[in-house]
């Protein structure tokens, strides 16, 4: 297998395309480093200098408001110049390919790309073929990996739960499409959070989904006896036809997460979904909403996580 | 034209031959084995010291690209490709632009190849028109313009009743079809083996049931109606142990499988290489295991390269939208050498699989030397590494998962009907 496309020769983090490759001392590097800068957006002025002068393109070649803003507000937070671009609605219907638009913005001086894109590999793919000083985010490719996600959860997780060698972690819903999970799974298990499990039915699980390292449970009770964190998955409104699920209201009564499935879990656990939610069908509003959840606190420690990314790879020059 | 092949290790698998022994060839024909016929004066001599000497290679199928994708691929470059990897027949499938369904199409495609001299081109006709799946092809027609045989290539064959009567219309007048077993509603979207690595990477998955069912299909269908049927690019242990019942209960059923799966499995994807991007795709290490069984044990009878040269463009993009294929018709040989060497297969046994066996498949007079035999020669050097590169490919399409790596078995020279069409 080639050498981790990921890594500068020197081992450090050129570019950011998924959380699987990278080392236990690499995640902390960027938990830690996220960590010191939680306290940057409680200042008044809530910059710090560490990318002044560099200039950030957020292309997306997908759609997304949320995570856009999130890099977008983390990168001026760094001070950087932030270019944010919607492809998909401008130069690709022309037929302009992805390297085509990547070569323009290098030519345009960037210094970062945070890249979204709806096939699987696509962050990989713009990594290999960019300038060599160029660094690149993935910020999420098809179905493979959304890493920052998978960054802020840990992050969040720690936060609650320090103890990452006690815990037990349950992901529920469509892991099948899920970028977010399998980010979630490798951040998890490189940490060592020793028991991960998954939640769905069949349908919603990629083969050989237990040799990455989880516990596959088809019941949402069982599933979710004694676990210490509930992170729920985005089901979207598509899946529902195509024959991977028979109806909404059938999904939530099986795999919606209410109150009451909720009280199996630890009497401490916490709640979280990468968003946008939707409400009623894998989430009750009740929970969502609830003491247990922490759904707001991980898009506010997103951008600390995002920070720390950007910040780590702009320091890493081969 | 005379030639005098000197001193070469002679292997002729049909003819159990793997001894050293010179080689005559006039007027394109092999002439005398050993010593030299009466008033034998050779134009050339090559001197094989070294070397093996064998049959010119039998490819199963080699996209040429002509007619209507020039820009991928010409007749005459990927036929100075064939000449460089020893093979001195193929079969090229229909899927061009227009597909080969009319009988001028193949018979401009003969004389187009037959113009470049480089190797003897046998085209296979499209089953259906336009490779649509609901109207046969003017088969006997197609024939008579040097069709030799019927494929659907990995165009959707869904309904069953058309694929049933292409089978019996094309067994009245014994044309053999060649079908690639793939369901097309579980392989739709699907780019990966439905595995580990594309869960890993989240690549849309095609399950080895896909194979597993449309060969169901297709062996109840050559049962029924006593059709002669080829199996293309067999991928998977559960369909190679469908295929090896379906013979032991002997139904006429031959089949194939890509040089490449012989050697790779879904792990070679690594970080999205969509060199690895093939069709069928690269399955598990315990299906490629199983197909090299297969392949020794007979179940599989030849090992084709399924050559697919691809441009650059086509290559650069994200794994899914790269378009899937490789360049081969350099590689069937060192591939097969490499295989046989890994798995201790003596070379007669290996080069049966690229000479005689599919020339039986396709039945043609070829893949042997006996005398008399059309002067179709491969000679070549086992032990001599190249470099597999941009430079070293003669065909348009530089897209092979191999590329950088070095390979054992390098052709000296290539004869076509007693002429020397390559050198190196």
């Amino acid at each position: 297998m080639p050498q981790n496309p990921q890594l500068n020769k020197n081992g450090e983090l050129q570019h950011l395309l998924s959380i699987e490759g990278l080392s236990k001392d690499i995640l902390r590097h960027i938990l830690d480093t996220a960590e010191s800068f939680t306290g940057v957006s409680e200042r008044e002025v809530k910059k710090v200098p560490l990318l002044r002068g560099k200039t950030v393109c957020n292309i997306f070649f997908e759609n997304s408001t949320r995570t856009r803003t999130t890099f977008e507000i983390a990168a001026k937070r760094l001070s950087a110049d932030v270019v944010s671009l919607n492809v998909n609605s401008s130069s690709q219907s022309k037929g302009e390919t992805i390297l085509d638009t990547v070569d323009n913005l290098t030519a345009m001086h960037a210094d970062m790309f945070v890249v979204r894109h709806s096939q699987s590999g696509a962050a990989h793919f713009i990594a290999r073929h960019v300038a060599p000083h160029i660094h690149v985010i993935n910020a999420g490719d098809g179905r493979h990996a959304h890493p920052t996600q998978g960054l802020l959860d840990v992050f969040t997780i720690r936060r609650y739960k320090p103890d990452m060698h006690n815990l037990r972690i349950a992901i529920v819903g469509d892991l099948l499409h899920s970028r977010v999970a399998r980010s979630e799974i490798h951040a998890l298990t490189t940490l060592g959070v020793p028991e991960v499990r998954v939640i769905a039915p069949k349908t919603l699980l990629p083969e050989c989904v237990d040799r990455m390292g989880v516990q596959v449970y088809h019941d949402m009770r069982e599933g979710l006896k004694g676990v210490d964190v509930v992170m729920m998955l985005r089901l979207q409104n598509e899946r529902m036809s195509g024959a991977l699920l028979s109806s909404a209201q059938e999904y939530f009564k099986c795999y919606g997460l209410t109150q009451e499935k909720l009280a199996l879990a630890k009497p401490d656990a916490i709640v979280m979904h990468p968003g946008p939610m939707n409400r009623g069908v894998e989430i009750d509003s009740a929970v969502a909403d609830g003491t247990q959840s922490v759904i707001l606190p991980q898009v506010t420690y997103g951008i600390a996580v995002r920070m720390a990314v950007m910040s780590i790879l702009a320091g890493n020059t081969e | 034209m005379k030639i005098h092949i000197k001193n070469g290790r002679l292997i002729d698998p049909k003819n159990n031959i793997d001894a050293i022994q010179d080689l005559f060839i006039a007027a394109g024909r092999v002439v005398a084995i050993g010593n030299p016929p009466a008033d034998f004066h050779a134009n050339q001599t090559l001197d094989a010291s070294g070397q093996i000497v064998c049959p010119g290679l039998v490819d199963l199928s080699a996209r040429l690209r002509e007619p209507g994708f020039e820009y991928k691929a010409t007749l005459e470059s990927e036929l100075r490709a064939a000449a460089a990897g020893g093979i001195t027949s193929l079969a090229c499938p229909p899927d061009t632009d227009p597909v080969l369904d009319e009988p001028g199409l193949v018979e401009m495609l003969k004389h187009r190849a037959k113009l470049l001299n480089l190797a003897h081109v046998y085209p296979l006709g499209a089953l259906t028109r336009q490779l649509e799946g609901k109207n046969l092809t003017e088969m006997c027609e197609l024939t008579e313009a040097g069709c030799v045989g019927f494929s659907h290539v990995t165009a959707p064959l869904i309904d069953t009743q058309v694929m049933r009567r292409a089978m019996q219309y094309a067994s009245t007048f014994g044309f053999t079809v060649w079908l690639h077993p793939e369901d097309s509603y579980l392989a739709r979207n699907g780019v990966a083996h439905d595995g580990e690595v594309a869960a890993r990477l989240g690549l849309t998955g095609i399950p080895a049931s896909a194979e597993t069912i449309a060969l169901a299909t297709i062996l109840a269908l050559a049962q029924e109606t006593g059709a002669r049927v080829h199996l293309c690019r067999i991928s998977s242990r559960d369909g190679l142990e469908m295929l090896r019942k379906a013979r032991q209960q002997g139904l006429p059923v031959s089949c194939d499988i890509a040089a490449n799966h012989l050697h790779l499995t879904e792990h070679d994807i690594g970080f999205f290489d969509p060199q690895c991007h093939l069709k069928p795709p690269l399955r598990s290490q315990r299906d490629r295991d199983a197909l090299r069984q297969g392949l020794a044990d007979g179940t599989i009878n030849a090992i084709c390269s399924d050559h697919t040269p691809v441009d650059d463009d086509a290559k650069l993009a994200p794994f899914a939208e790269s378009e899937p294929g490789a360049t081969g018709l350099e590689l069937l040989l060192p591939l097969t050498l490499k295989w046989a060497q890994e798995s201790g297969t003596p070379l007669v046994a290996a080069l049966a699989r690229i000479t005689s066996e599919p020339a039986a498949l396709l039945g043609i007079d070829a893949g042997h030397l006996g005398e008399g035999a059309c002067a179709d020669v491969c000679v070549f050097d086992a032990e001599e590494y190249w470099k597999v590169d941009r430079q070293s490919l003669l065909s348009q399409g530089k897209n092979t998962p191999f590329l950088g790596l070095e390979l054992a078995g390098k052709v000296r020279a290539t004869i076509v009907a007693g002429h020397l069409v390559h050198q190196a």
